[in-house]
């Protein structure tokens, strides 16, 4: 874009800028008002008209060497010297050193009086003399309006108005006119019919009674600008336009990282901690140790030698240092050695714009790697969620293309879920850990977690937080049957689960036990049966033996009896003893039988 | 009453008017060419006319706080007076000038035209 941009392929001559060195607007316009034609800034009373013009000659002055006139139609030169040297501007040497030259125009209507046709030749000549005599390239006309009500013949002034500005163009020079706004107008008058290559517009209202100043740049022939209502502030180092950095997305994404100075913390962010240059939100109920976390970033990084900027927006700074002692954190020490600066002011001191300033300022001015802002969410209470929203963006933005590390903490209320009511904000961010107040058991704990972590591997497990005398802890929680568990009652939970643990134990040596004397008492019993089992089978072998040797006996009975029968007596009774004979053997043998049988139906 | 002893007065002392131009300009000539009629009429003998071209010294309009062109400065008799234009409007010119009162008008009268023209 800067110096040539080609159209249909043709190269055409960009519109060349003169910087005005004042802060943001540059970026706003593109470089600065277009250089040799005049600008119309116009606004209400009391809008900074005058201080925005001298502070672009001053700049000019100082910074572009380019010398400039400033032409007062309302204060005297020694007014405007005492006005401008708040600024903190040696005015007077710049003066001396024809760098600048103030130019009090009088144009009191009762001295005026008209007596037939005439022009402003007067002027001119007087603006030509004044800028050929320190080779002005920049003029003010502060504000030329008051012609309108010194001179009557509104017609003659008119054509003479017009005849001015063609003239200041012709002369080259970088002009500055102001006008005042009124009726439903740019300005009163109609100055904007004259001046019509580049128009700003101030602006200072009060909204829920703050103050905040905008800028706008209504009209650039020629030039693409920032056409958003820009908020300014006006303070002792002069004029500053927000957006300091343009609200572009092309910062660089820092892969380096760094502590939290908590180890277990950084465990959880995979392992090695935040991003560089990120942003990370620590939302949480009232006393949930927000301030804490940040201490131990703090304490962190000033160990490693980095500078810190700290902005409170509810507690003093040695209302900090002391309640961070108490949790074993000596912050005083890095205060000492001018790693670490406190910026403490309540929200309600200014409006938000006036805070971003604030705040822009101080870091350019210590350049710290870490920003804290403890609570962001205070700053809520002075703005709407969008216009916080949009400071913090900026703020954001800020930051990143400067790789500052921002830690914010914001407060939640302890009825609304944390998740929801910050959508606005969150969505900025990098990191956010929530710190919640568990209430279980009439007792509180506190459980941290990372709802997100943009760019890295991290944890998903609630811990918790403790803060003891030597600084923040966290803890795995316990999680069992019983459910999540905090505090005491995880403390409690635990002890029961060791004797739990403990009698599980004995229930299952005693069922061994238990089985031992079963296979023992089994083992028993087999030996028994074992041993009844021999005596019968010894027993009944003795019966077939006996049987066997009756047999034989009987046998051999048999035939001494056949013998003898044969010799003796008749078939017929022989056969009678016989069987008696037989009968009684059968009867011995069934009682033995009998008497075996008996005691195997006891031992059963 | 006093209207001769009034212009004897304005007689006594001695008129001191600069004219302002840049360079001859017909409303420069047309002022000049006015005023010494005015003065002839008005103030023969009394009266010291000064040219000032600021073309030629333009560090001149700062001091008598110059806008327009041509003025007329009457530097005495004080109180300084300014008057613009190319001083066509007798009336208005001895308004301005103060020569008006020399006619035993009441002294307020010319205080309220200024303002009505105004």
């Amino acid at each position: 874009m800067p110096g040539v941009r080609k159209t249909n392929g043709l190269p055409l001559p960009h519109l060349a800028k003169t910087p005005t060195g004042i802060r943001g607007l540059d970026e706003i316009t593109g470089g600065g008002l277009p250089k040799g034609r005049p600008t119309l800034v116009t606004g209400g009373a009391g809008c900074g008209k005058t201080l925005f013009s001298m502070e672009f000659l001053l700049r000019g002055a100082m910074e572009f060497h380019e010398p400039g006139l400033f032409v007062s139609f309302e204060e005297q030169e020694r007014e405007l010297l005492e006005n401008v040297a708040s600024l903190g501007f040696n005015v007077n040497q710049l003066v001396k050193r024809k760098r600048l030259a103030i130019e009090f125009v009088r144009a009191e209507h009762s001295e005026i009086h008209e007596t037939g046709d005439y022009d402003l030749e007067g002027l001119f000549i007087r603006l030509g003399h004044a800028i050929d005599r320190i080779k002005a390239k920049r003029v003010v006309l502060d504000t030329i309006e008051a012609l309108f009500s010194a001179l009557p013949n509104q017609a003659i002034l008119r054509a003479e108005l017009r005849r001015l500005f063609r003239w200041l163009k012709d002369r080259g020079v970088t002009a500055i006119v102001t006008a005042e706004r009124g009726g439903g107008m740019l300005t009163r008058h109609g100055l904007e019919e004259y001046v019509s290559d580049c128009v700003i517009l101030l602006d200072h209202r009060v909204i829920d009674q703050m103050s905040t100043r905008r800028l706008r740049v209504v009209k650039y022939r020629g030039s693409a600008h920032g056409t958003n209502e820009y908020p300014f502030l006006i303070d002792e180092t002069g004029f500053s336009v927000m957006p300091v950095t343009s609200l572009t997305l092309d910062h660089e994404a820092p892969t380096k990282r760094m502590s939290t100075g908590i180890a277990p913390l950084d465990a959880m962010l995979g392992g090695q901690g935040l991003f560089r240059g990120s942003s990370i939100l620590i939302s949480g109920t009232p006393g949930s140790g927000k301030s804490s976390i940040s201490a131990h970033l703090i304490d962190a990084a000033c160990a490693r030698g980095e500078r810190c900027l700290y902005f409170p927006f509810e507690e003093s700074q040695q209302q900090i240092l002391r309640n961070m002692r108490s949790i074993g954190l000596d912050l005083s020490q890095w205060v000492e050695r001018g790693l670490l600066r406190y910026h403490a002011a309540r929200p309600h001191l200014r409006g938000l714009e006036m805070h971003l300033a604030t705040i822009h300022r101080q870091i350019a001015d210590f350049q710290p790697r870490t920003v804290v802002l403890d609570p962001v969410s205070n700053l809520m209470d002075i703005g709407t969620a969008a216009e916080t929203k949009a400071m913090l963006t900026r703020l954001i933005d800020f930051l990143k293309s400067h790789e500052i590390t921002t830690v914010f903490t914001s407060l939640t209320s302890e009825t609304d879920n944390p998740e929801t009511t910050e959508v606005g904000i969150s969505s900025l961010m990098d990191t956010w850990l929530l710190v919640r107040n568990l209430e279980y058991n009439g007792e509180r704990t506190r459980g941290l977690y990372i709802l997100k972590s943009r760019g890295m591997a991290h944890s998903h497990q609630i811990r918790e937080f403790t803060l003891t005398d030597h600084g923040a802890k966290l803890r795995d929680v316990y999680t069992g049957p019983a459910g999540v568990l905090m505090g005491t009652a995880r403390t409690l939970q635990e002890a029961r689960d060791l004797v739990e643990r403990g009698s599980r134990h004995n229930e299952l040596t005693r069922r061994q036990r238990e089985l031992e004397s079963k296979r023992q008492a089994m083992e028993a019993q087999i030996v028994a049966l074992r041993a009844a089992y021999d005596a019968e089978a010894v027993e009944l072998e003795t019966v077939i033996d006996e049987r066997r040797q009756a047999e034989t006996i009987f046998d051999q009975q048999r035939e001494s009896l056949e013998l003898l029968r044969d010799g003796a007596t008749g078939n017929g009774s022989g056969n009678t003893r016989k069987g008696v004979g037989h009968e009684r053997l059968r009867q011995q043998s069934r009682a033995r039988n009998e008497r075996k049988e008996r005691p195997r139906g006891e031992a059963r | 009453m006093n209207a001769k002893n009034g212009r004897e007065a304005k007689r006594a002392k001695q008129w001191k008017l600069r004219l302002y131009v840049a360079g001859q300009t017909p409303k420069c000539l047309t002022a000049f060419a006015n005023l010494k009629k005015i003065c002839d009429e008005h103030l023969a003998g009394v009266y010291d006319i000064e040219i000032v071209d600021l073309l030629k010294r333009p560090q001149l309009a700062k001091g008598d706080q110059i806008l327009a062109i041509p003025t007329l400065v009457r530097k005495l008799p004080s109180p300084v007076r300014k008057i613009i234009g190319d001083l066509s409007n007798v009336e208005r010119v001895l308004v301005g000038l103060d020569l008006r009162l020399t006619k035993g008008l009441p002294k307020i009268r010319p205080k309220m035209e200024r303002t009505v023209e105004g």
